[in-house]
Parts: structure tokens; sequence; C-alpha cells
């Protein structure tokens, strides 16, 4: 249960003061996020049965991890018969040595990866860097945070916090095949991404993936995305290694007719994404000769034991709740401390990981629980349900339970209520003038309590009794 | 009709002129307002901030006062989602089944103030004057919890001398959050400068909202940057009798 890139990140709150201040990325995350958001809702407008899908959806997740143990076991049989290898990894360090056994195997000391969100969170490109082996990266914008030596901030878009220029520099400075002259026009740097990579293909012969979903009557396993750099990975190695978190198994192929619409809609704002790539096992003649597919719990099975937060296991990763989230485009991805960002990292990350890290304690508060992440969720994830059950489960400062005890306390009987009232109504000037918590009158004035309650004045005008 | 007043803490320790602006709407209206002298808080704010057991005194406590009435108000979105969509459920995780029942049998009969007008008692037009430009923040709890939809403005727009202005990204959060605004200061902050703009481009002299915690927030800054903006609850307006301050 670990994601060992990110040990002794800050506080969100810390995290968050820096990027809040940062007018760049400020400026690079309102312009990608708004233009998104209105996309994907219009996307979503066009179909009549949107809340049909998204309710499908839903209960076909939930029957699932109801019964995730069957699926399971029916996967592995299906993608064993099919000349696919399955392992099992109870953590990020069994799957990183089962990956770096598996490539080392292979006597290779380069993979191409295909954009992955399971691999980024076992950490898997540094386990096996220190392993000798170079893991390259071949979705853009994967690469461009790999080559800037950055952190993803984004599910979709990892590096969503970048704009073009700064893209080109990146380029310039880490890219060898990059032309002296490269300028910021997206297809510049889009050619110029292509060259390196093209390189990378030929010469690949393993390639690591993750899995967007797995069907167990099957033993088929898909890769949806937009680029073709996938593709590319999925069919010219010899061997492919795909890491999947055991939450993204389907019980039947019919179940993706609700998913492939729900997640290229939610997430690019498009009514089907250019490539979807489905693998069963392998097949002689035609792509890699060897598939391993390694089965990732990493937290998952102690976040399904619990019956509020299990629903975060639902999600498909569309991102549609970062690009809502007005917290997410002020605070950035990186605050969020984990390859999760936004909505779902806030209830993802503190039931993988635990609540044991000064931040993944922070992330459950890391929400203003305006709720816009649950109304675009295509699974129907009741995020702000899962953050409140998180904030009951968090650690909390002395000084906040004594002041909370405190003010249940006062809430408790309406006699102990309408003495305080009555104090705060005679010392009225005084209230103003105590030090109201810094965080709040930086930027804002204090109410000043009035001289009678609502109660007080009830009584003296309307109580009959 | 009688109707059973549910004021919430924060209007009854800070914002008196709410509660007494929905007692004149009323009675105007000719129903009887009475307040449950027992009341004291839905519980949100322990709830919302990881005090689930102390929000369950405060659901017990709030069941047992508004259980004999039929129609209850509350003239804050957020306390009314609270009531509707949390009571029954704290109850039943806490294992208290019996607690659970009666809190979903109440949760009905619990209205947001422009619930309780437009779809209880069927009226839009309460016969008020408020001569001022105003610009109407759907509040995220009136918005995606209660689904308000456009009840309040339905009410707005019958109010005579009114000048409704349409406010940018009316959806998105102003950034109050409860103790999300201490504990997360400075996004909550930059949330609320957008949202304050967002005010100030509609030429706005008044900002309404069906709830007053989130009023105080942007309220707050409106009045640190003297904006030459105020705040006033829904109640306020729909009190108003365009002679002097409402209420
Ligand atoms: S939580 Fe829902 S909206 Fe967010 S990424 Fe997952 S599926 Fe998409």
């Amino acid at each position: 249960m670990s994601m060992p890139t990110y040990l002794g990140m800050p506080p969100f709150p810390d995290a968050a003061r820096e990027a809040v201040a940062d007018t760049r990325l400020r400026r690079n995350l309102a312009r990608a996020t708004g233009t998104i958001r209105e996309r994907r809702a219009a996307a979503v407008a066009e179909l009549a049965d949107w809340d049909e899908l998204r309710e499908c959806a839903k209960q076909i997740k939930d029957h699932t991890l109801g019964h995730l143990g069957h699926y399971l076991r029916m996967l592995e049989e299906r993608v064993t018969a099919a000349g696919g290898v399955v392992h099992w990894a109870r953590d990020a360090a069994e799957a990183n040595a089962i990956v770096t056994r598996l490539v080392r195997e292979t006597g290779e000391t380069e993979v191409v990866k295909v954009k992955s969100m399971a691999t980024q969170e076992i950490g898997l490109n540094e386990a096996l860097a220190e392993a000798g082996i170079a893991a390259v990266e071949t979705d853009l914008a994967e690469l461009i945070v790999q080559l800037g030596d950055d952190r993803p901030s984004h599910l979709l878009v990892p590096a969503i916090h970048r704009n073009r220029a700064e893209i080109r520099e990146i380029f310039r400075r880490a890219m060898p095949s990059a032309p002296a002259d490269l300028t910021d026009d997206p297809a510049a740097l889009a050619e110029a991404a292509r060259r390196h990579l093209r390189a990378r293909f030929l010469a690949a012969r393993v390639a690591v993936s993750g899995a967007n979903f797995a069907v167990a009557e099957t033993g088929t396993v898909l890769v949806v995305e937009s680029e073709g750099n996938g593709r590319m990975c999925l069919t010219l190695p010899e061997t492919l290694i795909t890491v999947m978190g055991i939450e993204k198994v389907l019980p039947t192929a019919r179940d993706l007719e609700v998913f492939l619409q729900v997640l290229p809609r939610s997430s690019t704002a498009e009514r089907m994404n250019p490539y979807t790539s489905a693998w069963t096992g392998v097949t002689p003649g035609d792509g890699p000769r060897a598939f391993h597919l390694v089965l990732l719990d990493n937290g998952r099975t102690a976040t399904l034991a619990d019956a509020v937060g299990r629903q975060a296991l639902r999600c498909i990763r569309c991102s549609a709740c970062l690009n809502v989230c007005p917290v997410y485009a002020r605070a950035g991805g990186h605050a969020y401390g984990s390859p999760y960002p936004g909505p779902i990292g806030a209830i993802l990350s503190p039931q993988l990981r635990g609540l044991g890290s000064d931040v993944d304690a922070s992330l459950p508060f890391a929400s203003s629980l305006c709720g816009a992440c649950y109304e675009v969720c295509p699974v129907a994830i009741d995020i702000p349900e899962v953050l409140v059950h998180l904030r009951g489960k968090a650690p909390k400062k002395p000084s906040e339970r004594l002041a909370m005890g405190l003010a249940g306390a006062a809430l408790a009987s309406p006699r102990r209520l309408a003495a305080a009232q009555f104090a705060a109504g005679r010392s009225r000037r005084a209230v103003r003038r105590l030090r109201a918590p810094r965080a709040w009158t930086d930027t804002r004035d204090v109410p000043v309590p009035p001289a009678q309650s609502f109660r007080a004045w009830w009584k003296a005008n309307r109580d009959r009794t | 009709m009688k109707i059973a007043l549910f004021v919430t803490c924060v209007n009854d320790t800070l914002f008196p002129e709410t509660g007494r602006a929905v007692v004149t709407v009323l009675e105007r209206l000719g129903h009887e307002v009475v307040f449950p002298a027992g009341q004291t808080c839905c519980g949100q704010m322990h709830l919302n901030s990881g005090y689930p057991e102390r929000a369950l005194a405060m659901v017990s406590a709030f069941t047992g006062v508004f259980e004999p009435y039929d129609v209850i108000v509350a003239p804050s979105g957020s306390c009314a989602a609270t009531v509707r969509e949390w009571h029954a459920r704290l109850a039943a995780r806490a294992g208290r089944d019996d607690l659970a029942a009666r809190a979903a049998e109440l949760a009905p009969r619990v209205h947001e103030l422009s619930e309780l007008l437009v779809d209880v008692l069927g009226v839009t037009d309460v016969g008020a004057a408020f001569p001022h430009r105003v610009a109407y923040h759907p509040t995220c709890h009136s918005l995606r919890t209660l689904r308000l939809g456009d009840r309040p403005l339905r009410l707005l727009r019958e109010v005579r001398g009114l000048d409704l202005a349409d406010l940018p990204d009316a959806s998105e959060c102003c950034g109050f959050g409860g103790t999300f605004a201490l504990k997360n200061g400075d996004v909550s902050a930059a949330m609320c400068a957008d949202k304050v703009a967002a005010v100030k481009s509609t030429g706005a002299e008044v900002l309404c909202a069906a709830d007053n915690s989130c009023l105080m927030h942007v309220g707050g800054a409106l009045a640190r940057q003297r904006a030459g903006v105020r705040v006033a609850h829904l109640a306020e307006i729909l009190a108003g009798t365009g002679e002097g301050s409402p209420a």
C-alpha cells in the first residue's frame, strides 16, 4: 500500500498555498479545465439516456465489486487459457518486483510504456530505473512530464500544468532529436515528439501498459486512448506486461457497451475515442508473443471492506471530476501528493495508503463539498459523502477537538445556546476585535453578532406561551 | 397554514433579521408561524468537520423537536439539505434504526424557503417590493443537493422594482465550505475572489442567496474591499416593502 515517489509530501493546504500564488499555473489550469468542462457538458447533453447509462455503469461496477474474487478468478482462467500469464501482486513492491523480473528475463534494458495510472501509483518507472531498465513514456503528455523530470498533475493530461512555451523548453532541453528552431506551435511540438518516439517504438521489444477494462468472461484486456501511441506499444513489441488494478475487471463483453459510451464523453468529451485496443492472451503471428497480466491490490481490498468508501473503486479515471473542481483548478494536481489528483484523489489516496501521512490526513478536507464532482461522475461516486466519511476517521488536532466540543456543548441545548448568544450580544465590540482566525480575516470581514438573537426577539415579540 | 420555523443556529445567532423576514413574509401571506423553542442546530458543522457522533446527538434532538409539525421551513439551503439528505443516513449508520426511521419520515416535511413558497404554498408573488439591482448566487447545496432550480429566481422576478442581474459562472462554489474556509484558507480565498469579481461585473447593488453562511463569506470579502455591494438573504428581499430596510 505505498506510492513510493510521494513520501514526505506536505499537507494539502501548504502545497496549495504555493500553487495559488503561481500565476502561470493558475492561468494554465483555468484555461484547460474551463474548455474541457464545457465540451464534456455538451457531449453528455447529446445523450437522452445519460442518466440511465450512468446508473447502469454504477450498478455494473457495484455488482462486480460485490463478487470481485469470482470475476478475478474467471479472468485469470480465461487469460491463462488464451496463452497469457497472470500474476498477483499484493502491493507496489510486489508488483514492481514482478515486472522487473519479467523485463530482466527478456534481457532488455529499455521498455516502452502506454500511459497508465496503475504504474504511476506503484512508482514502476523508478523501480525499473533502479534495476537499470529505462522506461520510456509514449503518451505525449506523460512524455512531457517525464522529460521535464516532473510529476503528473491530471489523470488524463498529466502535463496540464504546462503551456506550449514551457513544453518547447522541455523538449529543447531533454529531447536530443528536437530541432534547434523548434517553435511552440502544437503541430511542431507533436512532430518533434513523433520523431523522438518513432525510433523507440521500432526498437522496443518489451512494452508495459495499464488497462482500462478487462472482461472476465473472455479474458480480454482493453486500453482506450486518443493518440495511437498506445496501439504501437501494444502491437509492435514481443513481450507485453500489463499492470491492472483489480477493480478494473468487468463481467461480460456486453458491459463495454455502457463504459465505452460514458468514458470518452466524460473524459475527452468525444463520442468515441480514436483508438480502442483489445487483446485476449496471445495470438500467433499477430502482436506480442508473450503477455503477462499483473493484478494489483495495493490497498484495494482494504478499501473494499469499507461500506461507504468502497464506491471509490467504481472510478474509471475519466477525470471529469477534476475538470469541474474549483479546488483543483486553483490548487493544481501536485498538491494532492499522489498520481491521483482532484476529488477522486482526495478520496482514493487516503484509502489506498491510509490516513497515516500528513498529506493523506489532509486530503479529506481538501474540498468545499460543493458537489460538482458527484454531479459529473459517470459512475455516480458520491465523492462528498466519502470525503465526509473519511473526515470522521482522520486524525484531528487537540485544539480543534476542543473547539468542536465546546461548540457541540453550546448547541446541545437551547438554554446553553441562548446563554452563549446573550453573552455574544453583550460584548459585540469585543467579539469584533476578538482574534478570529487569520485564514478568514486576511481577506474577509467578520460579522458582528447582533444585540438580540432571533430566539430572544421571538420571545419578546411573538411568544404567546 | 401552521408552519414551524427552523431558523438554524447561524441565523438565530448571527442573522436574526433573516428569521424575522421569514416571519414577515409568511404572516403577510396569512399563515401562522411557530418557533419551537427546543431547536438548536441541524448538525451540519459537526458532520462536515468529521464529528459524526456529535452530529448524531443533534439529529436526535432535531427529530424530537420537529416531529409534531406537518410543515417545517428552514431559511438555509445547506441546513435543509443536511436534514433531508443526511439525518436518516447518519442514524442508520450508527445503528439507530428507530431514529433513522423517524428522521426519514420527518425529512420530506422540511422545506427550504423557496420550496415552501413555490411547491407547498403555490405562490411566486409574495407581495414584495425591492427597487434594487440584485444578483442571485445559487449556492452549492441549494443547487446540487436540494435542486432548487429556478424557484428562487421565480420568486425574485415577481418582486416589484427588482432588477435581476445575470451572474456569470453562477454555479461555481464561493469557497466557503464551513471549516474549509479556515483549513484551506488560500484556496478558499482564491475561489471567493473569483466570485466577488463575477458579482462586481454584474453591476448589482445587492447579492442575494438562500444561505447566509455563503453570504457571510462573499459578503465579508465584498465588505473588506469596500466593493459597494451588500448581501441580503432571499427572505429579506421577499419581506421588502420598498421603504427603508426590510423586516
Ligand atoms: S471519480 Fe468519477 S468523475 Fe472522477 S475520475 Fe473517477 S469516474 Fe471520473
